[in-house]
């Protein structure tokens, strides 16, 4: 038998739950943000390649 | 599987871990002093970073310094347990497991790491790792139950973090951000040595070799004062460097003034003398102590902007 939705546990770790939902969230927002400011400043740019010419 | 098999799994009520049980396994406190000094050393580097580069820096920074406080309260728990000052901890307190700890701790160290080489460089990310390791296997695992001078060597740990910030903005390390280290480094044993004379019976129930246990309480009031000279010196010499400035000498110089004092009251003094006003000079010179180091990086931190602003250009 599975846990019933009003144990008590729920209620419990209710603010544990919240607090890892908000640090995933954070998480996000991090690695989002670097990825722009590292695409922005070029610092993901591949080194201009150089064509043969004949 | 009943509900009744599934609470002999979990703990009681009252022990059940919250957010914040775990949150406080990063020693939060010790966290401030990680933060602000690594924010004065990268801010106070001659290169600039982007701010949300720079606040990400920050974070891992921070995140490396709980990390290696979550670790040294799992390997530290029988110690917290018997001292008064830490048996409120969660691992102590029952709140979280050792296992618990040690799993928080070893994955926000390699979190902290690799996202500050990346958000950054690995020079700073390397010196974030060096940290981590220095606390918890210098420190934590071998001197601190080894050597009265735990305190002294262990110290460099919490001087690293302007160092690194110094490097997340440069990539490299130089003599402005080792005097930055030295500061801090010279300025913990007399910090935690004050702390040791008036919290005595905790360090000695936890059977820690603290220099007051070990050498005497009379050779611990010798070693902050000659701690507290060598620090002036190196403090007000640093103001003479490009870290430097008139508001840092001058902050750098009031403050000495008063730690010196104080250190030559606490040496002046014996035990009668402590035991009679509970220990009055010990605990205002450890008071003074954290203003002392928030004030001479908040003082480094007001010359860089007033550099950068050209104000003495």
């Amino acid at each position: 038998m599975s846990l019933s939705k009003q144990h008590d546990l729920h209620e419990r770790r209710f603010g544990r739950n919240v607090g890892v939902g908000v640090v995933l969230v954070g998480l996000i927002a991090i690695v989002f943000g670097l990825t722009v400011v590292k695409v922005t400043n070029g610092d993901f740019e591949t080194p201009a390649t150089t064509t043969v010419s004949e | 599987m009943t509900d009744t098999s599934i609470n002999t799994t979990v703990r009681s009520a009252e022990n059940d871990a919250q957010f914040s049980d775990f949150f406080a396994l990063l020693k939060p406190r010790v966290m401030t002093l990680v933060v602000f000094t690594a924010f004065v050393g990268l801010l106070a580097a001659p290169t600039p970073v982007h701010p949300f580069i720079a606040f990400c820096a920050i974070l891992f920074i921070a995140i490396g310094g709980g990390a290696s406080g979550a670790l040294n309260m799992w390997w530290d728990a029988d110690i917290d347990a018997v001292m008064k000052r830490t048996q409120h901890r969660p691992i102590p307190a029952g709140k979280v497991t050792g296992e618990e700890a040690f799993a928080i701790g070893m994955a926000l160290s390699v979190f902290s790491v690799v996202f500050l080489g990346l958000a950054t460089n690995w020079v700073a990310a390397g010196l974030l790792a060096f940290t981590i390791f220095f606390y918890v296997v210098i420190y934590t695992m071998w001197l601190k139950r080894w050597t009265p001078q735990n305190i002294v060597i262990g110290g460099a740990a919490g001087a690293f973090p302007p160092m690194i910030g110094w490097a997340a903005a440069t990539g490299g390390v130089s003599v402005e951000s080792v005097l930055m280290f030295c500061l801090t480094f010279m300025w913990t044993p007399p910090h935690f040595w004050a702390l040791a004379l008036f919290m005595r019976k905790d360090y000695d129930n936890a059977d820690v070799p603290m220099l007051t246990v070990t050498h005497g309480r009379r050779a611990t009031r010798n070693h902050i004062l000659v701690y507290t000279v060598l620090l002036a010196i190196l403090a007000v010499a640093a103001g003479f460097t490009s870290i430097g400035g008139p508001v840092y000498i001058a902050t750098s110089v009031v403050l000495n003034a008063m730690f010196l004092r104080g250190a030559l009251q606490i040496w002046r003094r014996d035990e009668d003398m402590s035991e009679e006003d509970n220990f009055l000079a010990e605990r205002k010179f450890f008071k003074l102590s954290l203003l002392y180091l928030f004030a001479h990086f908040g003082a480094i931190l007001i010359e860089a902007g007033l550099d950068k602003f050209g104000v003495w250009a």
